[in-house]
C-alpha cells in the first residue's frame, strides 16, 4: 500500500516535471480514511488526468476536528489550502468567517463555470446555503441517520415486521430482551445527532428559533419542548432494565450492531460499508422511527457528513481551477458511480434519477433509505438544516446532559432545560465573536 | 596554590548561556506570554476580528459551575493517580531490587509501558473494559457489578485512574530502582545486625533515605497528571459521562480546540499555570523540609 502510493507519487512527479510546466497547484485538505481516502485520491488523479492546466494535490489532515483546526491555523499563518473539507457541524464556524472563505456559488459565477443551484438536491445543499439559497460550500460526503435492523434476531424474538414508529420499536425491544438480548434491546450512536437534532427535524419541531439558526446567529435553543422531554424520558425509563442501552456520543460503539448484540440500532447511513463487510446475519435498514401522535411526523431527516469549502484570498486563476474541479465532481455519471460504489449520497438530482432508473435500488435498497428520508417531504424551517456556532461544543453539552438523565442524576426535563441554557450561553459567545 | 581560570568581561559567559536562554524564551516565555495576552481577548477562530475584553473571559469562567466541577475532578484524579503510581512503583522496585533469578528481565518488562503513547494506552484500557466488548468487563459483570463506564461516573473515573497509573508506574519504577541501588548496603546491614526486621528496615532506613527520590517523583507525577493525561481522557471517556471526568487540562483542550473559544481556553490555561506553579512552590517550601538529602 505504502509502496504503491510512493511509486504513484514518484510517477506523478516525473510525469508533471516532463509534460506540463505552467500547472497551477490546488491544495485539497481532507479527513478521509480507509476506503474513503482512496475515493479522494482517485478523484484527484482522474481530474489531473482529465486536463493539463491544474493539478489537485490532496493531503490528509487527521480527523474532522483536526482538519478544521489545521485549516484555521494555516489561514492565520497566511497559507490556507484552496479546498478544505469541513464536517457539517463546522458549517456555522466557516460561515461566520466571511473574510476567510469564498462562497462556492460566487466563485463559480466569477470563474464563468456553468452552475445551476437547482441541479442539486435541496435536502443536501440546504444545509450549506444561506437563508436566501446561495450555496456556500460544495457538499462532498453526505449521509443521514437510519435504523439498522438485524432481521434474524427480530424473527427469533417473534417480531414479524420492521418497526415503523417509536412505540413499535419499544415493543420490539421488549420482545428482543425477553428473547435473550438482556444487555441491549435497541440503541443508537451519536447521542445528540439522534435524539435531539434528527429527532427535531423528523418530527417537524424546532430545535431552535430562526429556522434552527439558518436565519441568523441570534438563534435560541428550544429543544426542551414537551415532545423532546417525552422521548428522553422514554429512553431513561428503558435504560433502567436495558431495553434501551446508551452507546455513547460518537460511532465507537457501532460494533454492537455488527456483533449481533443490539438488533435495532440507529446510526449513520454511512455505516453501510461496515455492515456489508462485517454483519454475519440477514440485515436491512429502515427510516428512523417516529411518534405517530406528533402531527406532521415523519417530516424529513437532515444530513450529516462534510462539505468542501473554498478558502478566501486566492488568485482568480486558482479559483478558476477549483471551479473546474467542482464541475468535474458534479458530473452526473461521476456522481452516480460515486454513490453506487461508496455509499455516499449523490449530490445532484440527475445522479439520483439516473441511479433510480438503472434499477440499482431494487438490488440495493439499503442505499436508498437515507434518500427517502431526506426527500420525504418538502423541507420546512425546522428540517432544512442546522446552523449553530461552536456546534461541536454544543453537541458535547447536549450529550453530557443526556448522559446525566440516563444515569438517573436528574429528571429528563431538568437535563434538557440545563442543556438549553448552556447551549444558549455558547451561542451568545459565538454571536459576539462574529459581529 | 589553586589555579583559577579567569574570564574577562561578559561576552563569553553570555555567549555560553545564550542557547539555553534562547530555548527557554522561545519555548516557554514566549508561548506563555501569548497565552496571557490571548486570555484578555475575544476572538473568532480565524482571527479575523479580535477585541480586548479585559478580565471578561476569567469572570465568565468563574460563573460556570462546570469549571468548579473540573477543579474538584482534577484534585481527586491527581491525588489518586499520584498515590497509586508511586505506591505500586515503590512496591515493584523494592521487589525487583532483590537478588532474584531473571531480575534483569523483570526490570526491562516493567519499563515497557512507558513507551506506549497516552492515547494508545487509553484505547487499550478502553477495549479491555468496554461494557460489552471488553474481555475484562465480563468477569466484572459475572461478580455482580453492573459495569458501565459510559454512564457511571465512578466506573469511568476508576478506568481513567487505572490507565493513567499504569502508564506512569514504569517511570516511577525506574527512579525508585536507581534510588534503592544508591543506598549503601552497609547501612541496611547494620540495621539488620541490630535486629531490625525487613519491614522495620524499610520504614526506618530505606524509606527516609529514598525521600529525595520520592519527593522529586511526587512533583513530576503531579505535573504529569495535570498536563499529560488529556490524551488518555480523550481516548477513554472524552470527559464524560456527563462531564464528570473533565479535568482542567481536558477542558482547556475541549473549549479551545474543539470549541474554538480561544480566549476562554487561554484564560483557563493561565489559571492552570498559576495552580501548577503554586503547587510546585508549596511542595518545595514545605514538603522539601522533611526530605533528607
Amino acid at each position: 500500500m505504502m509502496k504503491k502510493s510512493l511509486l504513484g507519487a514518484l510517477a506523478l512527479g516525473l510525469a508533471t516535471s516532463t509534460s506540463a510546466f505552467a500547472q497551477t497547484e490546488l491544495q485539497w485538505w481532507h479527513a478521509m480514511t480507509g476506503a474513503n481516502n482512496d475515493v479522494v485520491n482517485k478523484l484527484a488523479e482522474e481530474f489531473n488526468a482529465s486536463q493539463k492546466d491544474y493539478k489537485v494535490v490532496v493531503s490528509y489532515k487527521g480527523q474532522y476536528a483536526d482538519t478544521l483546526n489545521a485549516g484555521i491555523a494555516a489561514f492565520r499563518a497566511g497559507n490556507a489550502p484552496h479546498i478544505l473539507q469541513v464536517f457539517e457541524v463546522g458549517t456555522a464556524t466557516m460561515m461566520g468567517a466571511r473574510g476567510a472563505i469564498k462562497p462556492v456559488q460566487e466563485m463559480m459565477k466569477e470563474a464563468g463555470e456553468k452552475f445551476d443551484p437547482q441541479a442539486y438536491l435541496p435536502a443536501i445543499t440546504g444545509y450549506y446555503s444561506t437563508a436566501k439559497g446561495e450555496m456556500l460550500s460544495m457538499p462532498f460526503n453526505s449521509s443521514s441517520m437510519v435504523m439498522w435492523i438485524n432481521k434474524d434476531e427480530l424473527k427469533k424474538a417473534g417480531v414479524a415486521e420492521i418497526p415503523k414508529t417509536w412505540p413499535q420499536v419499544f415493543d420490539a425491544a421488549k420482545k428482543l430482551k425477553a428473547a435473550g438480548h438482556d444487555t441491549c434491546g435497541f440503541s443508537n450512536a451519536w447521542a445528540s445527532w439522534a435524539n435531539v437534532e434528527q429527532f427535531s427535524a423528523w418530527h417537524n419541531i424546532p430545535m431552535a428559533t430562526k429556522a434552527n439558526g439558518l436565519d441568523g446567529f441570534d438563534t435560541e435553543m428550544k429543544f426542551n419542548s414537551p415532545q423532546h422531554v417525552k422521548h428522553l424520558q422514554n429512553l431513561v425509563d428503558m435504560q433502567k432494565d436495558k431495553t434501551y442501552d446508551y452507546s455513547g456520543r460518537d460511532s465507537k460503539s457501532e460494533g454492537r450492531f455488527t456483533s449481533g448484540e443490539c438488533a435495532i440500532f440507529l446510526t449513520s447511513s454511512g455505516f453501510y460499508g461496515n455492515v456489508k463487510a462485517n454483519a454475519k446475519f440477514d440485515w436491512a435498514n429502515a427510516p428512523m422511527p417516529y411518534y405517530p401522535d406528533i402531527q406532521g411526523a415523519p417530516q424529513n431527516s437532515i444530513i450529516g457528513g462534510a462539505s468542501l469549502w473554498v478558502m478566501g484570498g486566492k488568485k482568480a486563476d486558482e479559483y478558476k481551477g477549483v471551479a473546474k474541479f467542482f464541475t468535474f465532481l458534479s458530473d452526473t455519471d461521476r456522481q452516480a458511480k460515486l454513490h453506487q460504489e461508496s455509499g455516499y449520497l449523490p449530490i445532484t438530482k440527475a445522479a439520483y434519477e439516473k441511479t433510480k432508473a438503472s434499477g440499482f435500488y431494487e438490488k440495493n435498497p439499503a442505499l436508498q433509505t437515507a434518500l427517502i428520508e431526506l426527500t420525504n417531504k418538502e423541507p420546512t424551517e425546522n428540517s432544512r438544516g442546522l446552523r449553530f456556532g461552536n456546534m461541536v461544543q454544543i453537541r458535547d453539552v447536549i450529550s453530557e446532559e443526556i448522559e446525566a438523565a440516563l444515569a438517573g442524576q436528574k429528571p429528563a426535563k431538568d437535563a434538557l432545560d440545563t442543556a438549553v441554557t448552556r447551549s444558549n450561553q455558547i451561542l451568545r459567545q459565538f454571536e459576539r465573536t462574529v459581529r | 596554590m589553586e589555579k583559577r581560570a579567569h574570564i574577562s568581561g561578559w561576552t563569553l559567559p553570555l555567549l555560553l548561556i545564550l542557547p539555553q536562554m534562547a530555548i527557554t524564551v522561545i519555548f516557554f516565555y514566549w508561548p506563555a506570554s501569548q497565552a496571557i495576552w490571548q486570555s484578555f481577548l475575544r476572538e473568532d477562530a480565524f482571527g479575523l476580528a479580535s477585541e480586548f475584553v479585559g478580565f471578561e473571559n476569567y469572570v465568565s469562567l468563574f460563573e460556570q459551575p462546570e469549571y468548579y466541577r473540573a477543579m474538584v475532578t482534577t484534585a481527586i484524579f491527581s491525588s489518586l493517580v499520584a498515590f497509586f503510581s508511586l505506591a505500586c512503583a515503590l512496591l515493584l522496585a523494592t521487589q525487583a531490587d532483590k537478588n532474584i533469578r531473571g531480575g534483569q528481565a523483570f526490570k526491562t518488562f516493567l519499563i515497557w509501558p512507558y513507551a506506549v503513547a497516552p492515547a494508545i494506552a487509553g484505547v487499550l484500557w478502553l477495549f479491555m473494559f468496554h461494557p460489552t466488548l471488553g474481555t475484562l468487563s465480563k468477569p466484572i459483570k459475572a461478580i455482580g457489578i453492573d459495569w458501565n463506564p459510559m454512564l457511571n461516573a465512578n466506573h469511568a473515573m476508576t478506568l481513567l485512574v487505572l490507565s493513567a497509573t499504569w502508564k506512569q508506574i514504569s517511570y516511577n519504577f525506574l527512579f525508585f530502582l536507581a534510588g534503592l541501588q544508591a543506598i549503601p548496603k552497609s547501612v541496611i546491614e547494620a540495621a539488620a545486625i541490630d535486629g531490625a526486621g525487613p519491614l522495620r528496615r524499610f520504614w526506618t532506613v530505606i524509606f527516609p533515605l529514598l525521600s529525595p527520590t520520592t519527593f522529586f517523583l511526587l512533583v513530576v507525577n503531579i505535573v504529569y497528571v495535570f498536563f499529560d493525561t488529556f490524551g488518555i481522557i480523550d481516548a477513554v471517556t472524552g470527559g464524560g459521562p456527563a462531564g464528570q471526568t473533565t479535568t482542567l487540562v481536558y477542558k482547556v483542550y475541549a473549549d479551545g480546540r474543539l470549541g474554538g473559544d480561544l480566549g476562554g481556553s487561554a484564560a483557563q490555561s493561565v489559571i492552570l499555570m498559576i495552580i501548577v506553579i503554586a503547587l510546585t512552590a508549596i511542595q518545595f517550601r514545605y514538603v522539601e523540609r522533611k526530605v533528607q538529602y
